[in-house]
């Protein structure tokens, strides 16, 4: 039981949370600017090389790289969203999507151009668990990433519902039709869309280098669980996201436990739980656990 | 390069062309004339190429079978797999958005690519499928071979593009433009518009199944290194958009054009040492990337933009449709 805790729930806790922050902007773009952004994880992959470049040029530590992460990925998005995505904002939005798809591939050849294929890490060395009540042995960069992402989770809460922006954001989300006869801004709300987005996602990103390390494929092959995630929260529900792909990255770890002697499934088909989720959400309840948008 | 050098790698750009333009008119259908996003070619592909393989191969206890059967049979079972396979995905997905289809098919692909690098028994893992026959092979060797095989792969060209333009041209065809163009007006004249939409996502798949026989055939041995997205799925994105979306002529045009650029550019960024020829790589994906932002911007309906086919009825003297 305590082998279930230590070695399956905290680092599905960890994963979640990575899919978590990434899923977040996926719902967001999907709910306003009404498309399925595939360029996300490989947003995550710069926002994490951008940390690395940090960390490598001041040894700052990987945790206050963040802040640079979140700076770089953000002025990536905003930039990606006037040259590639805003041009084609009158089309069908699939248009849309063809164009991040493109993007996602651009930002990876930029990303293998720049800092190389080979997998990389912040910090290289054994880090000693933190032992708890002489049972719970939590590894420090676990504590650190489902922390952080909890006090973010808080942020995202509140900027949503106490702040005019965040409240914007929501309605824009609910009824962009409706927000745009009120005389929102759109324009503006798409902005705030990508940086809060492309911030999450590179924190998210760096994430992976802290827990594991960091690759030029890692965002592409984190994406299916990210859409997963975004879905099964439902779209246009931030918080539902991060609920979703917690819900995904604790799934993907468990299902590995030896439950009943054998494990459920073998390890080597982890990421196709985030896809049996996601089937099962198009399936049965298409609008996500926090009733999002079904567009 | 001497002259039949040349010409014997003229072959080999055609042959690998011809499986692009198969792979582009497949897609044409389920894209051009359905509007539906299939980020998950490769799945489908992979479907196509490891059906044909372990049915076509001889016997061996690496891999499922072989079963050394015609490769006639090849085919068809690739075909049938795959389209069952686009018809799961096709019902759960067609009622809703593109985007989720678009997001489910990238799960198809990536199981896929689980199940052919995990399943040992059946595909081999990642060491591959080797000793897979190519049709006729018999009655030649060496560079008459190849131009068999050639004309092959074009027979197979041949009557996908018959077919997707005769599914274009027929009743069919005008329903499902009608419902990619206006699916409300399509629907309250009482068109089925999910099953249009199953139906041509489900031929679409299958004859992506071919293009991936095609190339098992082609290549003779095959591994999960051959489905890599960026070459199965991103390049026949570019093509089937720069060569007109919703015109079967365009797909081919595109798909032996955008072939030709990135061969060729292959072939340049070869020349230089080899510190810089990876480095080129990337730029030359970073480059296809930009073009095909490029093409959407300004190019949307590509080098043969769509045109709606004749109507053979009175309708068209007395009303222009355009």
């Amino acid at each position: 039981m305590i082998d279930l805790i230590n070695f399956y729930l905290i680092p599905g806790l960890t994963l979640g949370s990575i899919y978590a922050l990434g899923a977040v902007g996926i719902s967001m773009i999907f709910g306003i600017l009404r498309f399925a952004h595939f360029a996300h994880g490989d947003l995550m992959t710069i926002g994490a090389y951008a940390a690395l470049t940090a960390v490598g040029l001041t040894g700052m530590s990987p945790l206050a790289a963040i802040l640079v992460a979140i700076i770089v990925a953000a002025i990536v998005a905003l930039a990606t969203d006037r040259l590639f995505y805003k041009p084609l904002r009158e089309l069908p939005t699939i248009y849309t999507v063809i164009a991040s798809f493109g993007v996602a591939l651009m930002f990876r050849a930029a990303v293998q151009l720049i800092w190389g294929t080979d997998n990389q890490v912040y910090v290289p060395g054994f880090q000693k668990p933190l032992i708890f009540f002489d049972t719970f042995r939590i590894a420090t960069r676990h504590v650190q990433i489902v922390g952080t992402t909890i006090i973010l989770a808080v942020a995202l809460h509140l900027f949503l519902n106490r702040t005019r922006t965040g409240k914007i954001m929501r309605a824009v989300a609910d009824d962009p039709t409706l927000a745009a006869v009120a005389g929102l801004d759109t324009e503006a709300t798409i902005r705030w869309t990508w940086i809060i987005g492309a911030g999450l996602a590179a924190t998210a990103g760096v994430f992976v280098g802290l827990d594991t390390d960091i690759h030029s494929n890692m965002g592409w092959n984190l994406l299916l669980p990210m859409f997963a995630g975004a879905l099964l929260g439902g779209i246009g529900k931030p918080l539902g996201a991060i609920a979703g792909g917690m819900i995904i990255g604790i799934a993907e770890e468990l299902c590995t436990y030896p439950f009943f002697g054998d494990s459920l499934i073998s390890p080597s088909y982890k990421s196709a739980v985030a896809f049996v989720i996601m089937i099962a959400v198009l399936i049965i309840r298409p609008q996500g656990l926090f009733r999002g948008r079904l567009l | 390069m001497e002259i039949s050098g040349l010409l014997f790698y003229l072959v080999g750009f055609l042959t690998m062309g011809g499986i692009y333009a198969v792979l582009s008119l497949a897609l044409n259908m389920q894209w051009g004339f359905g509007g539906l996003f299939n980020a998950g070619i490769a799945g489908f592909y992979a479907i196509g190429a490891y059906s044909a393989a372990i049915i076509t191969a001889a016997p061996s206890d690496k891999h499922l079978g072989g079963f050394d059967l015609p490769i006639v049979v090849g085919l068809m079972v690739a075909g049938i797999l795959s389209g069952i396979v686009g018809y799961a995905i096709a019902r759960i997905c067609v009622r809703l958005k593109a985007d989720y289809l678009a997001m489910a098919s990238i799960g198809i692909a990536e199981i896929i690519r689980l199940i052919i690098t995990n399943e040992d028994w059946l595909t081999n893992g990642s060491l591959g499928i080797s000793r897979i026959p190519r049709p006729l092979e018999g009655l030649a060797t060496g560079r008459t071979a190849e131009v068999i095989f050639l004309a092959f792969v074009w027979i197979i060209v041949a009557v996908t593009y018959f077919v997707a333009r005769r599914l274009r041209a027929s009743p069919w065809g005008r329903v499902m433009r009608a419902i990619r163009d206006n699916e409300a007006a399509a629907t309250a004249i009482g068109k089925d518009v999910q099953r249009f939409r199953t139906q041509t996502f489900v031929i679409g798949s299958v004859f992506m199944a071919m293009a991936g026989a095609l190339s098992a055939h082609y290549f003779k041995f095959f591994s999960p290194d051959a489905t890599e997205p960026l070459l199965v799925t991103f390049l026949v994105w570019v093509m089937l958009i720069a060569g007109g979306s919703g015109n079967n002529l365009g797909a081919v045009f595109g798909a032996l054009i955008i072939w030709a650029i990135w061969s060729l550019t292959e072939i340049l960024t070869g020349q230089l040492p080899p510190d810089w020829a990876t480095r080129s790589s990337y730029i030359r994906m970073l480059l296809i990337g930009l073009f095909l932002q490029f093409v959407l911007q300004r190019y949307r309906a590509g080098l043969l933009p769509e045109k709606a086919p004749r109507l053979d009825i009175e309708l068209t003297r007395t009303r222009d449709l355009n």
